[in-house]
C-alpha cells in the first residue's frame, strides 16, 4: 500500500465516498479545473464531472445554503471553504439553518463543511485562523478535527456518511508534512472516539490537529527525563470522547490540556470543567493549560512563532506538574 | 483620437504607474528569493485603476484600496520602504509585522485597511462615507474591489446601502476577468458589473480600466457629483490580470492569447506613447521618470532590509486600547478629528 499525505488521504477519503454514493457531491471556489486552492481535489473534476465537481461563485452564503437546501432533499454536499477563516461569512447559514432544522422540524442536514484551518505558515490573521469553538458552542454541529492521515481519510468518510452537518476543519500545516500507509480495506473512523496517540502514566496531555504533534515532541524529551507522558488526540470536539478524557486523567492524575486556537472560550476550558467535575479526587496537581494567547494569529515569523503553542511550553507545563 | 493632459499631471500618473509596476516586480523577486513569505498579491497591468482615480482625492477623501491597487497607497503618502517593510513582517510597517502583503492602512493617510474576506470592505467603506455626510464634510471615498466580490451578499447589500443613503463615494470594480482561477463567466450570468449594480439607483458606467486617461476622466466626473451630494457612482473598470491569482500561482487555467492580447494594451506603455505622441512628455523626460523610479524602489528595499523584525514582547500590546500610562510601542498613528 503506498503511504499517503494527509491531503492525499482526505482526497482519497472522499473520491471513495463520491464512487460509492451518487448523492456525494462536493461544491465550493476554484475547485474544478484549477483544482482547489491547495490541490485537494486534483483530478475530481476529470473523474467525476462537473455534475459533481462544482466551481461556484465567490458567494458564501449562497453556496453553503444552497447546500444545506440539497441536503435536505436528500443529497450529500461537500461544501470546501477555500480557507476555514471565510466560514464567518456564511454564519447565518450554518448556525441558524443548518444546526436548528432537525431541531426545529425534523429535517436532517447531513452534510460536511470542509477547509484548511490553522497557523504555522505564516498566514496572517485571515489564513491561519482555528475557528472552531462558535461552532462546537452551537448545538446541532458535529466538529471534527484530524490529527493523522489515516484519521483524515477514516474521519471525512465518517463525515460525509453521518446525517447531520459535520464541519471538518484539516489543519493546513499538515496537508503535505505528514504520510501514512491506509488500511487496505473500507474504513471508517467513527466520529466521537479518542486515540491514545502515546500512552504513558505520568501526565496527560489532551488535545487534537497539528498540536499532537506538538504533544508528541514534547513526550520524547520528557521521556528523557524520566516523565511518561500520555498523549490524547480527541479527533472530534463534538461529539467528544469524555470517558477517554476522563480515563486518561484518572491514569496519571496530571492533565495538560492543549490548542492552537486561544485561551478564552477555548476548548480547553471545557474539558477543564468536565475534569474538575467528574475526576477532582484524581487530580494530583491543578489542571494546565497550554494555549495561543488572546490576540489574532500574527504574520511575522518571529511573532507568529511566540503566538502558536511549542513543544517548550508543554515540557515547561510538565515540569511544573510533576514539581507540584 | 488624442487626448489632453497637462504635463505635471501626465508625469504624475505615469510616475506612479511605473513605480507601481517596479515595486511589484521588486517585491516578486524578494518572494522568489524566500524573503517575503505568505500570500503576494499584484496589480500587474491593472496600475491605470489605482493611479488614476486616487490621483483625484484631496488630502481629507479616503481610500479603501483592494490588494491590487498599490498606487493607491503610494499616492496616499504611504513610503515605499514602509511598504517593503510590510511585504517582509518587519517592525517598520503599518502592521509592524502583524499582517503581511496588501492587509495594511493607514488611518494618517486616509488608507482603509481591507480584510481578506472579498467585499467585506464595501460597507465599511459605506461607513466611512456616512461620516463624512455626518459631519458635512465634503470629501468622498474611493471604495476598489474585484468582480469575484461583487457576488457577495456583503456587496449587493453594501450597494443598496449607499444608493439609500446617497452616500459621497465612488465604487471602482476592476473587472480584471479573472477572480483566482474562476472566469467572469463563471462569476455571473450578466455580462457586465454595471448590469448587476445598475438595478441600486445610481449611475454605472464602463470604464477602459488600461487607459489611465479614461478612469481618471469617469473618477473626476464620479467625485464630482458625490461631493454635490448626489450619491454613490459605480465605476467597472475593464483590464486584466497579467499575473496568477497570487505570487505561487503559475495561472495555466488562462488561455495564452488572453496574456499577448493584454499585453498589447498594457497600460504603460500606451500612456507613454499617449504622452510622446502629444508631445507632452520627451523621450528624456520619460526616461528620467525610469531612473527616478528606479533608484527610488532600490532605496526602498534597501532601507526595508534593514528594518528589524518584530519584538516577540509585543504579541499581547494593542489586542484592545492600551489603558497604561506608559505609550504603548505600537501606538498607530489616528486620523484628525480622531
Ligand atoms: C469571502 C472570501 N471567500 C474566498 C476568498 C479566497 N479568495 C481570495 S481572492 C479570491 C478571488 C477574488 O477575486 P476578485 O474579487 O475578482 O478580485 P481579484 O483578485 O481578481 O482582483 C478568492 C476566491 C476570500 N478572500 N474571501
Amino acid at each position: 500500500m503506498p503511504e499517503l499525505t494527509y491531503l492525499e488521504a482526505i482526497r482519497e477519503g472522499i473520491w471513495e465516498e463520491m464512487e460509492r454514493d451518487d448523492r456525494v457531491f462536493m461544491l465550493g471556489e476554484d475547485i474544478g479545473a484549477y483544482g482547489g486552492a491547495f490541490k485537494l481535489s486534483a483530478g475530481m473534476l476529470e473523474h467525476f464531472g462537473p455534475r459533481r465537481i462544482v466551481d461556484t461563485p465567490l458567494a458564501e452564503n449562497a453556496f453553503l445554503g444552497a447546500a444545506i437546501g440539497a441536503a435536505m432533499m436528500g443529497l450529500r454536499p461537500i461544501v470546501e471553504l477555500q480557507f476555514a477563516d471565510f466560514i464567518t461569512t456564511a454564519y447565518d447559514q450554518i448556525v441558524n439553518y443548518a444546526a436548528k432544522a432537525r431541531y426545529r422540524w425534523g429535517a436532517g442536514i447531513p452534510m460536511v463543511i470542509r477547509g484548511p484551518a490553522g497557523g504555522g505558515v505564516h498566514g496572517g490573521p485571515f489564513h491561519s485562523n482555528n475557528p472552531e469553538m462558535p461552532f462546537v458552542h452551537t448545538p446541532g454541529l458535529k466538529v471534527v478535527v484530524p490529527a493523522s492521515a489515516c484519521d483524515a481519510k477514516g474521519l471525512i468518510k465518517a463525515a460525509i456518511r453521518d446525517p447531520d452537518p459535520v464541519l471538518f476543519f484539516e489543519h493546513k500545516l499538515l496537508y503535505r508534512r505528514i504520510k501514512e500507509e491506509m488500511p487496505r480495506e473500507d474504513f471508517v473512523v467513527p466520529l466521537g472516539k479518542a486515540r491514545i496517540a502515546r500512552a504513558g502514566k505520568d501526565v496527560s496531555v489532551i488535545t487534537y490537529g497539528a498540536m499532537v504533534f506538538v504533544a508528541l515532541e514534547a513526550a520524547e524529551a520528557l521521556a528523557r527525563e524520566g516523565l511518561d507522558v500520555e498523549v490524547i488526540d480527541l479527533r472530534c470536539l463534538v461529539p467528544l470522547d469524555e470517558a477517554a478524557v476522563l480515563g486518561s486523567v484518572r491514569k496519571t492524575n496530571r492533565v495538560i490540556l492543549l490548542h492552537e486556537d486561544t485561551r478564552s472560550g477555548g476548548f480547553a476550558g471545557e474539558l477543564a470543567a468536565r475534569i474538575a467535575q467528574h475526576a477532582f479526587a484524581y487530580l494530583e496537581a491543578p489542571v494546565m493549560r497550554v494555549t495561543a494567547p488572546d490576540c489574532p494569529v500574527p504574520f511575522s515569523a518571529p511573532l507568529e512563532e511566540a503566538f502558536l503553542p511549542q513543544a517548550k511550553d508543554v515540557i515547561e507545563a510538565a515540569r511544573q506538574l510533576k514539581a507540584y | 483620437m488624442m487626448q489632453t493632459v497637462s504635463g505635471e499631471l501626465g508625469s504624475r500618473l505615469l510616475y506612479y504607474m511605473k513605480f507601481m509596476r517596479e515595486l511589484e516586480h521588486r517585491i516578486e523577486k524578494l518572494y522568489r528569493q524566500g524573503k517575503i513569505v505568505g500570500g503576494v498579491f499584484f496589480g500587474r497591468g491593472q496600475e491605470a485603476i489605482s493611479a488614476g482615480s486616487a490621483i483625484l482625492t484631496e488630502p481629507g477623501d479616503v481610500v479603501c484600496p483592494s490588494h491590487r491597487d498599490l498606487a493607491a497607497f503610494l499616492i496616499r503618502g504611504m513610503e515605499p520602504w514602509v511598504i517593503v517593510a510590510h511585504y517582509l513582517g518587519r517592525r517598520d510597517g503599518p502592521t509592524r509585522g502583524r499582517d503581511g502583503n496588501t492587509h495594511m492602512g493607514s488611518l494618517k493617510h486616509h488608507i482603509i485597511s481591507y480584510i481578506s474576506s472579498m467585499a467585506a470592505i464595501v460597507p465599511v467603506a459605506n461607513g466611512v462615507a456616512f461620516s463624512f455626510q455626518y459631519r458635512k464634510q465634503s470629501n468622498v471615498v474611493l471604495c476598489y474591489f474585484g468582480d469575484g466580490a461583487t457576488s457577495r451578499g456583503e456587496w449587493h447589500e453594501a450597494m443598496n446601502f449607499g444608493a439609500v443613503f446617497k452616500l459621497p463615494i465612488v465604487y471602482i470594480c476592476n473587472n480584471n476577468q479573472y477572480a483566482y482561477s474562476t472566469p467572469v463567466s463563471r462569476q455571473m450570468a450578466v455580462a457586465h458589473i454595471t448590469d448587476r449594480a445598475s438595478g441600486y439607483g445610481f449611475p454605472c458606467h464602463r470604464v477602459d480600466g488600461n487607459d489611465v486617461l479614461a478612469v481618471h476622466e469617469a473618477t473626476k466626473e464620479a467625485m464630482a457629483r458625490a461631493r454635490r451630494g448626489e450619491g454613490p457612482t459605480l465605476l467597472e473598470c475593464e483590464t486584466f490580470r497579467m499575473s496568477g491569482h497570487s505570487a505561487h500561482d503559475g495561472a495555466e487555467y488562462v488561455p495564452k492569447e488572453l496574456f499577448e492580447q493584454w499585453a498589447r494594451k498594457c497600460p504603460i506603455a500606451r500612456f507613454e506613447k499617449v504622452l510622446l505622441e502629444a508631445s507632452v512628455l520627451s523621450r528624456a523626460e520619460i526616461e528620467q521618470i525610469d531612473q527616478r523610479v528606479e533608484a527610488e524602489v532600490e532605496e526602498a528595499v534597501r532601507r526595508a532590509e534593514l528594518s528589524p523584525y518584530p519584538d516577540p514582547a509585543e504579541l499581547l500590546l494593542n489586542v484592545f486600547a492600551d489603558t497604561s500610562e506608559k505609550q504603548s510601542p505600537i501606538a498607530l498613528p489616528k486620523a484628525e478629528g480622531n
